[in-house]
Parts: structure tokens; C-alpha cells; sequence
């Protein structure tokens, strides 16, 4: 008895009606009010259909992606407070990471949450899928979301590079080779040649696509940087953005799907 | 035993044995979808991993740490394929006694407050995969190697898992086509799938059978040639990007016999006794004649034996209804579903036509880097 008047006095101050402007949400009108009236809870419809609160339905594989890349900008954002992409900090910055932090798992939790948003964002795909909630009206939203699909990878791969290690330079040699052959626009790909003005070649290894994304001829500092401002800045800003439409089009387009 | 699996889980075998798996599974998908199958493709894989563990070949490689994310991909998405197709054989036994999928009835559509039933679901999701990620992060060092040296390059030189699909598709594309064609194409035909599938059936619910053509062919693309060709890059590639059996040691110094040959040379050398010609187009004339054709006459088989659907392949795809695909979606929409599925068959076929004759190119212009 006590203890419940001491909540309802703390539910009765000022303070605590200036951030909840409702009751709890035991009734109708306050279970609205939670949702509508909270600028996070209100991405959530107020009422949905039994169907599309459920596991076995939708896995919750979107929502997992969603607050991976929650996770992953936090641990991101705590782990840029150590790391200086330069060659020749880039490593030493990820050993100290390792040996002098006790106990750390910053890096750890990045680099498997980052794995594991490639994996929740791939079944979140399969299971829209396997439902055909990418017919209409929700077309134009799997189309966002295959987007989305293709920056995660991407965010991912360019990440690959920052530890600075030989897995790091290879693996992304390996990926970044491949801009090399875009037709026309990589100095190894097909009608490239073809692009000449007398014995002027218009695209070398000097100017092309690979030239472009790495900053250079090979992965060396200049493509260390722009990886670094791609993947902490320039993708997560893009993916922010996309999300908020994906996000804003599910609702739009009559919130989670069910049989018509 | 480790011996013929050595053997088998070359992709030149496997390959065509995935495919073979993948047509039964297709043909028997009620058998699939029971809880029967279930406990048997549990009872088998977790048999099969525990044994296969003792072997310090395929422990070193599943428990690379980097890995590791393949295994779970392969766990959670060989449990959650089943369950789709569960539920979906499960709904179309419910369609066939005229009632309404699960997710329609009555009681599931019946709206529900936001707060608690999805609120407190998400909560306790997030617990769960805060908890799943921390224990990850403790078990599992991140992995960190010598510093980037770029004078020296480890063999072999992977990329990340999830492109390994596409580094292994090189063995068998120039990188052109590996690496900036096909993947376009598949970001493009991924998005085209909505405006390509006309059917209104299976909206917001699991089914096969009003969807099978749907299903199939995506399952085709997603598990036989992304999700298999990844295994097979992750854990049957060596050095030299040459194949190793899952209980093979990775011996650099093992020797592939490479006697792959182009067909223009099969076509003048082997077959006509002739030195090349010097014309380029005269040389690859039946190179890019087969492409042509196979670009322009499948088509036309398709459309007259398949996509109307009337030959045995067309009446399962379709469940005998008249009409044809051509006729209810349009010149423009059928043409690029026809182009985007012959597009994805040119791997299957490139890999095949490796594997039988050898061959190496199918056109093969150096002099503009041009090969196919």
C-alpha cells in the first residue's frame, strides 16, 4: 500500500508530468497517448493487426537490423574516440585498443554486430519475401529496402579496411580490383580502350573508377581516408535518410502486411 | 568416408547435386514443410557437424573466426527457410479446405494495442540480441593480423564473406561480369520484382503454391547460386583460389591442372585444323553467335513452351489456368523477367560448359578486353 502511494506521488509531481504528459498506459486513452505522444514509440501505429505483432510473422528481422545499426553507431562513435586513419597510426591505434583496455569489447561488438546486420538484413529480405509484402502498395518500398540491402554490405566492406591489417588491404584490394573492369569507366574493363583521343587515353589507372573510390592507384592512405569518411560519415548519413522513408512507407502503406 | 566427401564437395559435382536437392525439395515441398523433415535435417546436420568437428581440416576453417558469421547465417537461415515453407505448406492445406490463411483469420486480424503487444516484443528482442551480440564479443576475439603490408599478399586473398559469391563466380566471368555487371543486375532485378510479378495471390501471408513460380526461381537465385556459392568460396577455397575438400589440408604447393581453352580455339584449332583468323569477328563468330541466340531463340522457347502456359512445365507453374505471361504482363515487363532469368541462368551454364568441355571463353576479345 505504501509503496504503491509512493509511485503515484512520483507520478503526481511536476517533474514527472513534464516528460510522461499522461497516465500510465493501462487504459485506452493513455495507451494512445504512449504512442502518440512519444517521438520515438510513435513510429509504431497505435493499434495494428494481430497478425503483424507476431514472431512467427515478421521474426522481427527489420526491426534487429534496425537497432544493430543503433548499436553499431553507438560502438562506432565510441571507438572513433581511439582511432586515427593514417597509415601510420591506423594499426597501432587498434593494438592499444586490444591491450590497453581492460575488459573492451567495443571492437568486438562492431565488427560481429556488423556481421550480424549483414545476416538480419538478408532474412529480413527473404522473409518479405516469402510473405509478398512487396506487392502493391508496398513496390516502391522493397525497392528502398534492396537499397538499403546494398548499403549495409557496404558499410560493411568499407569498415573491412579500417583495422589497417593484411586482411584489411587484401580483402578490399580483392573488392576494389572489380571497379578496375566497370565498362568503359575502368581502365582493365571492356571498351576502355576504345576511349582515345589520338595517343591520348582518356581512361587510365590514373583517372578511372578505381582511381576514384581509392584515392590512388592501390589501397594506400588516400584510400584509408576516404573509406573512413564513407563509412563513418557519407553511408551512415545516406542509410539514416533511407530509413527514415522505409520506415515513414510502411506506415504509409498500411503498416505491416496481412492478407488483403 | 572424409575421403568421398573430399571428393564429392568439388564443385563440380556439388554443385549438381544442390541442384538436384533443390528440384526434389521443389517437387516434394509438403514433405519439406512437415515437422517430420524438420527433425530429420536437424537430426542429420547435427550429427554430420559433430562428426565432421573431429577433423582438424574443417575445425580450423569453421572456426575461423571471421567464419563464424557464415555458420550462423547457415543455421538461423536453413531453420528460418524451413519455417517459411512450413507455414506456407501449412496455409496452402488450409486453402484447400477453402479457409483462410492463418494470418487471415478472424482472431489475427483483429487489431491489437501497439503498447504492450509490440512495444514489449521489441524490448525483449533487443535484450535478446544485446545479450547474442556480448556473448559473442566475449567468446570471440575480433580477429587482427599483421600490420597491411602491401608488398606481400596472403594467399588466398578473400574478400569479405558476404562478396564471396562473387569472387567465386570469377572463377568462371571476367571480373567485368562478376564483379560490376551481375551484381548491377541483381541489385536491378531485385528492385524490378514487384513490378514484375503480376500476381495478386500471396500478399501478406506464406504460401507456395499460389506463388510457386515466384518462389521457386528466387530460391533458385538466392539459395543455390548466392548462398551456395558462398559456402563454397568461404570453405572449399585454398590458396591459389584452387578447391579444397572440407577434411583437405591447405597445401599451397597443390597442383590444378589449368587446360581451359577457348572456343574460338576448339572452333578453328581442334575442329576446322585452321591458325586463328585475323578478322576479330570472324574469329569469335560462334561465340557471339550462341550468345545472340541464346539471348534471342530461349526467349522465343520460353514464350511458346513455357511462359504460356501450356507445355507440363507451364501448366505447374501456372495450375493449369489459361492465358500466359506474355499476354497478362505486357511486351516491357516480359521481356526484361525473361532477360533478368536468362541473364541469371549464363552462371549455371558458364559453370557447366567449364566443366564438361573446358572452356574458358565463350567470347574471348582481349583486344578490347571484351570477354564472355
Amino acid at each position: 500500500m505504501a509503496k504503491e502511494s509512493f509511485a503515484k506521488k512520483v507520478a503526481n509531481t511536476q517533474v514527472w508530468k513534464s516528460i510522461f504528459r499522461h497516465g500510465p498506459p493501462s487504459n485506452a486513452r493513455n495507451r494512445a497517448s504512449v504512442i502518440a505522444g512519444n517521438v520515438f514509440l510513435h513510429l509504431h501505429p497505435i493499434k495494428l493487426k494481430k497478425s503483424g505483432v507476431q514472431l512467427g510473422y515478421t521474426w522481427c528481422m527489420g526491426g534487429l537490423t534496425f537497432f544493430v545499426f543503433l548499436a553499431l553507431t553507438v560502438t562506432g562513435i565510441l571507438l572513433m574516440f581511439y582511432y586515427r586513419p593514417t597509415a601510420e597510426y591506423a594499426y597501432n591505434d587498434i593494438i592499444a585498443l586490444r591491450e590497453h583496455v581492460p575488459l573492451g569489447i567495443m571492437r568486438e561488438l562492431h565488427r560481429w554486430g556488423a556481421h550480424a546486420m549483414v545476416i538480419t538484413v538478408w532474412l529480413h529480405m527473404f522473409r518479405v519475401f516469402m510473405t509478398g509484402s512487396y506487392k502493391p502498395p508496398r513496390e516502391f518500398n522493397w525497392g528502398v529496402g534492396v537499397i538499403l540491402l546494398v548499403l549495409t554490405m557496404l558499410l560493411s566492406f568499407t569498415g573491412y579496411l579500417l583495422p589497417w591489417d593484411q586482411l584489411a588491404i587484401w580483402a578490399i584490394t580483392v573488392g576494389s580490383n572489380m571497379a578496375k573492369a566497370t565498362p568503359f569507366l575502368g581502365h582493365g574493363g571492356p571498351g576502355a580502350n576504345l576511349a582515345k583521343i589520338g595517343d591520348f587515353v582518356l581512361v587510365s589507372d590514373k583517372n578511372d573508377v578505381r582511381f576514384q573510390l581509392l584515392g590512388g592507384r592501390f589501397v594506400g592512405e588516400a584510400a584509408l581516408l576516404r573509406f573512413y569518411i564513407l563509412h563513418c560519415v557519407f553511408i551512415p548519413v545516406v542509410v539514416a535518410g533511407l530509413i527514415a522513408v522505409h520506415f515513414w512507407r510502411v506506415r504509409k502503406d498500411g503498416g505491416i502486411s496481412a492478407p488483403l | 568416408m572424409k575421403e568421398l566427401i573430399n571428393i564429392i564437395a568439388d564443385p563440380i559435382y556439388s554443385f549438381s547435386i544442390v541442384i538436384a536437392l533443390f528440384l526434389l525439395s521443389i517437387k516434394y515441398i509438403k514433405f519439406v514443410g512437415s515437422k517430420k523433415f524438420f527433425w530429420i535435417a536437424l537430426g542429420g546436420s547435427a550429427i554430420f557437424t559433430v562428426w565432421a568437428a573431429q577433423d582438424k581440416n574443417f575445425w580450423a576453417i569453421i572456426t575461423w573466426p571471421d567464419n563464424i558469421p557464415i555458420s550462423i547465417l547457415l543455421i538461423s537461415m536453413g531453420w528460418l527457410t524451413w519455417y517459411a515453407i512450413y507455414k506456407g505448406v501449412n496455409n496452402d492445406a488450409r486453402t484447400e479446405k477453402g479457409e483462410p490463411p492463418l494470418e487471415g483469420t478472424p482472431e489475427n486480424r483483429e487489431k491489437v494495442w501497439a503498447w504492450p503487444n509490440l512495444v514489449y516484443t521489441e524490448m525483449f528482442t533487443i535484450i535478446i540480441g544485446t545479450a547474442f551480440l556480448v556473448v559473442w564479443s566475449i567468446l570471440f576475439k575480433a580477429p587482427l593480423e599483421e600490420p597491411a603490408n602491401p608488398t606481400w599478399a596472403p594467399n588466398p586473398a578473400k574478400a569479405p564473406w558476404y562478396f564471396l559469391g562473387l569472387q567465386e563466380m570469377l572463377v568462371y566471368f571476367d571480373p567485368w561480369m562478376a564483379g560490376v555487371l551481375l551484381p548491377g543486375l541483381i541489385i536491378v532485378g531485385l528492385i524490378a520484382i514487384p513490378y514484375i510479378d503480376m500476381n495478386p495471390k500471396g500478399n501478406g501471408y506464406y504460401t507456395f503454391s499460389e506463388r510457386k513460380f515466384a518462389i521457386s526461381s528466387f530460391m533458385f537465385g538466392w539459395l543455390v547460386l548466392w548462398i551456395f556459392l558462398i559456402i563454397i568460396g568461404t570453405f572449399l577455397r585454398g590458396p591459389n583460389w584452387s578447391y579444397y575438400g572440407p577434411f583437405e589440408y591447405w597445401d599451397a604447393h597443390k597442383v590444378v591442372a589449368a587446360n581451359n581453352i577457348n572456343l574460338s580455339e576448339i572452333l578453328w584449332i581442334k575442329w576446322l585444323g585452321m591458325p586463328l583468323p585475323k578478322n576479330i569477328l570472324l574469329r569469335e563468330f560462334l561465340g557471339l553467335a550462341l550468345t545472340l541466340i541464346y539471348f534471342a531463340v530461349a526467349p522465343y522457347y520460353l514464350t511458346k513452351k513455357v511462359f504460356n502456359f501450356k507445355g507440363k512445365l507451364g501448366k505447374w507453374i501456372n495450375g493449369g489456368q489459361l492465358g500466359g505471361y506474355l499476354k497478362s504482363m505486357g511486351y516491357i515487363r516480359y521481356s526484361i523477367m525473361v532477360m533478368l532469368m536468362l541473364t541469371m541462368m549464363t552462371m549455371p551454364i558458364k559453370m557447366y560448359l567449364r566443366w564438361f568441355i573446358n572452356l574458358k571463353y565463350l567470347v574471348f576479345m582481349p583486344e578490347f578486353e571484351f570477354n564472355i
